[in-house]
């Protein structure tokens, strides 16, 4: 089963190479030209920043999403752009650089005509990325995959792009491709010399499969716009919450706090106020695609559970935050929403919500693993660089723009729409005690069949190893990079959140991987990924990487151990919130689980005399 | 159920609070100093440097921006802490180029003061080295990003005075203080000296020019007082007085009156 994407200049991705920057692109000019009643592909950027400023209302809420919209259109905000954009919302210049710097996919300088980003997430990595990294280079004469001379192309590497189950996978101008091999990457390198448009690539390269093996609850059933909402309306708002309660849902995204509890807590705050409904699908977590594959086949289930969300509190307004690396999705999901307008499920007054009015918009991301946290999600949606809140107040008393807002997880708000449409009785008489329904897995890495696997709560990891093919399993990695390191002999735990909660990344790590080479990618994602707001976790996450590094090539002594031990429960203990708080887990429970591998990575007593530190 | 006496207690003592206060304000107002960098009493709280971080009921806790409960038992002066703040404030040192002989700062520096107060003697932490670049566009005033700790204090002073000067770009290990003009320089924004925002920077970064070594090291306000006797004091230059000797007069003297242990501000008034 595969959707097929085919491209579209009304898509907010490229359909060609970006064009070359002119020279007088880096003479800073702003102009005061009117726009054309018709504006034609061959804007200015001037001229587009200027369209695309008016498209936000010129409102600095918006700053972000001009952004990404002009590093699509361009391939990069150029300094005309900066100097656009400051003079039509009022703001300096180095206050949108400011944000610039803070997002991966925007870029301040021209990154060529073709910008290839790998997916360097673990996964990736097992299926041969830095090969695919390697001959790439060769074959486009792009030394370290820097910006080649004629600014044609260059390659960087970015952090998961949500493809792990059919990596080693890349994005060109936002276009993902995947299951890149040698042969692909010769025909790659060939379209690119011959700068051919993308509708002249093989449009099956773009197909992204959504490779779901074990369907449940959730991915059997086909929602049709207004199916759950017809019959929740029907009753109660009282009733809807009673339900909510009864299935003991809890929130999808990692964390697992009680749905009911956050409904509960926007529904506490002064009736009066406008409320948000929020969906994160910033689905950031390496080796998640859980998200991807709902938005895929299933928003309408999402865009449901939204709506019911939003008539159960009294909102008006949703918004679906969708990551920089989902962009291609961009445009479906914009068609998904208007096929529920024209039937009347979705809209001021739309004409099956009985009186109710409820829109849903999308905003896109720009490449921030950090904006996954909730209140740096709404930071990000502010149009600001995302920077997690202190907390409290929490997002039901004062979210998006100081409002009451309620955030949830992709995959909750399709929980949300299971409950309206059977019984909150019925959700919760699967999974465990304190995990009610079932659970999608994303499972990646070494196994025979990756893919979604939607599973009761409570599963054995063993179970979930069977049913994926992995037979030779060293470790499984649970939950992403902040979640945990489960060992061999620990197979037989349970994936609940009494014993190894998730947000859906399950990746298999082979018998022939070393552990070191996946810490190494961890703590090297966070130090990535850090926002850089608090001191443990801005300089700490720097020296773990420095130290994995080290320890990658044998070069640490034993007695740092114990320094690296303490800055990882320092980081614990301090850190703003839980990017700061998971960043140092992965060493640490490296050095728990396998203390003689590490001590096997120190450098040897006896050659201790030869390195000139020690003298 | 007992009634409410809105009171925490601080290593045992007790203290009293107004509701919505944070720890570090019911601190501050019964003289108890807890370390601090991005805290000021006037500003919002940021809780970004963590120096602050104290133990409540064994979690660690950032006192400028949690709320005081009644009932809390905060933890402020013990072993641990002493510890934890110790590792953070090195971990600021190895994050910028902090070069202490050689900056106008020292002695007068809170970064530094800290250092000295929780007998830090080495860096501990691989130094960064990171790359910055010094920005001496403006006549009177010179942005060193070396030395920021991005504490956000000017960030915030400028935001109350409707400057809007300075803003917090870049992300992670990049973060970096940025200066909203249109070329990024201090030279083309309507800085000046007198400014809180110029003055407020509690380590070396934003320096005002023209006052260098006026006060001989050795002679500064930590050089010979703990900051945990003495708070963030330093000091205060008004430019309407250039002459230097009538502001070494003025300045002088005011270090030994009484000061305010986290303010810095003179409790006899101005």
């Amino acid at each position: 089963m595969s959707v097929k994407r085919f491209l579209d200049p009304d898509q907010i991705l490229p359909a060609g190479p970006w064009a070359l920057p002119a020279a007088k692109e880096r003479t800073v000019k702003s102009t005061g030209t009117q726009l054309p009643s018709h504006p034609s592909k061959k804007l200015t950027t001037p001229l587009y920043v200027k369209s695309v400023c008016q498209h936000y209302g010129f409102s600095k809420l918006f700053l972000l999403q001009a952004l990404i919209r002009i590093q699509l259109r361009f391939g990069w905000v150029s300094p005309l752009a900066v100097r656009e954009l400051s003079c039509q919302l009022k703001i300096t210049g180095g206050e949108v650089r400011s944000i610039i710097d803070f997002y991966s996919f925007l870029s301040a300088e021209f990154q060529g005509q073709y910008q290839i980003l790998l997916s360097n997430n673990i996964t990736d990595t097992f299926l041969g990325q830095s090969d695919i990294f390697q001959q790439l280079c060769y074959l486009l004469k792009t030394p370290d995959g820097a910006l080649r001379e004629d600014s044609l192309v260059s390659v960087t590497m970015t952090s998961c792009t949500g493809l792990c189950d059919q990596g080693p996978a890349a994005l060109i101008n936002g276009h993902p491709i995947v299951n890149l091999t040698s042969e692909r990457i010769k025909q790659i390198a060939i379209l690119i010399e011959s700068r051919a448009s993308f509708n002249q690539w093989p449009q099956d390269w773009f197909l992204v499969s959504d490779n779901i093996r074990e369907p449940g609850a959730l991915l059997d059933r086909t929602v049709s716009p207004g199916q759950a909402l017809s019959q929740v309306i029907k009753h109660s708002k009282e009733s809807f919450l009673d339900e909510l309660q009864t299935s003991s849902l809890r929130g999808r995204g990692g964390a697992g706090f009680s749905t009911f509890l956050k409904f509960s807590g926007v529904i506490q705050q002064n009736s009066k106020r406008s409320k948000y409904v929020i969906c994160n699908a910033d689905e950031g977590e390496p080796g998640t695609f859980k998200d991807r594959v709902l938005l895929q086949r299933h928003c309408q289930q999402v865009f449901e559970g939204m709506t019911i969300a939003g008539w159960a509190l009294g909102a008006h307004k949703g918004i679906v935050y969708l990551r920089a690396e989902y962009a291609w999705l961009f445009k479906f999901l914009q068609d998904q929403l208007q096929t529920r307008r024209a039937q009347g499920w979705l809209g001021h007054n739309a004409k099956n919500l009985a009186g109710f009015s409820f829109d849903i918009s999308i905003h896109l991301g720009a490449g921030a693993y950090i904006c996954g946290e909730e209140t740096a999600l709404i930071e990000s949606l502010e149009g600001k660089r995302g920077v997690p809140r202190i907390r409290p107040p929490f997002p039901a008393q004062s979210g998006y723009l100081g409002f009451p807002t309620l955030l949830n997880n992709v995959e909750s708000f399709a929980c949300i729409t299971e409950i309206a449409l059977t019984s909150g009785q019925k959700f919760a008489a699967i999974g465990t005690e304190h995990s009610k329904g079932t659970k999608l897995h994303s499972v990646s890495g070494d196994c025979k069949y990756p893919g979604i696997y939607e599973l009761p709560w409570g599963v054995s990891i063993a179970e979930v190893l069977e049913r994926c093919g992995a037979e030779d399993a060293l470790a499984v990695q649970i939950g992403g990079p902040s979640g945990a390191c489960i060992p061999r002999d620990h197979f037989d735990r349970c994936i609940a959140f009494e014993d190894v909660p998730t947000g859906g990344s399950f990746m298999v790590i082979g018998h022939s991987r070393s552990l070191i080479d996946v810490v190494t990618n961890f703590t090297d994602f966070f130090a990535h990924e850090s926002c850089g707001f608090c001191t443990p976790c801005r300089v700490g996450c720097k020296q773990l990487d420095l130290f994995t590094a080290r320890l990658k090539q044998r070069r640490i002594h034993a007695h740092e151990l114990a320094k690296i031990k303490s800055l990882g429960e320092l980081m614990i203990n301090s850190s703003h919130c839980g990017l700061g708080k998971t960043a140092a887990l992965p060493l640490l429970q490296l050095m728990e689980s396998y203390p003689k591998l590490i001590e096997d990575s120190c450098i040897p007593a006896t050659e201790l005399l030869l390195e000139p530190e020690c003298h | 159920m007992t009634q409410s006496s809105n009171k925490i207690t601080i290593d045992g003592r007790a203290v009293c609070f107004q509701p919505g206060q944070t720890i570090m304000e019911a601190a501050t107002e019964a003289s108890v100093y807890i370390p601090h960098l991005c805290h000021h009493p006037d500003y919002p709280p940021h809780g970004s440097c963590k120096v602050c971080t104290v133990k409540v009921d064994g979690r660690y806790l950032a006192s400028c921006s949690e709320k005081a409960v009644d009932g809390m038992e905060v933890q402020n002066n013990c072993k641990d802490l002493k510890d934890l703040r110790r590792s953070i404030t090195q971990l600021l040192f190895v994050d910028g180029n902090h070069y202490c002989p050689s900056c106008e700062r020292s002695g007068n520096c809170q970064l530094q003061a800290i250092g000295y107060a929780l007998e830090m003697q080495e860096n501990h932490y691989t130094q960064l080295f990171p790359t910055r670049k010094v920005d001496a566009s403006h006549p009177d005033i010179i942005l060193d990003p070396d030395r920021c700790i991005l504490c956000g204090l000017c960030v915030r002073a400028s935001e109350a005075e409707g400057k809007n000067l300075f803003k917090i770009g870049g992300r992670g290990q990049n973060s970096y203080l940025s200066v909203c003009s249109d070329s990024g320089l201090l030279g083309d924004s309507s800085i000046s000296v007198n400014d809180k925002a110029a003055q407020i920077c509690p380590v070396g970064a934003i320096l005002i020019r023209g006052e260098g070594f006026h006060i001989p090291i050795g002679e500064r306000l930590y050089d010979h007082q703990q900051i945990t006797s003495v708070g963030n004091c330093r000091p205060r230059y008004n430019h309407s007085t250039s002459n230097l000797t009538e502001r070494k007069k003025r300045e002088g003297p005011e270090h030994s009156k009484p000061i305010n242990l986290t303010t810095g501000k003179h409790t006899n008034g101005k």
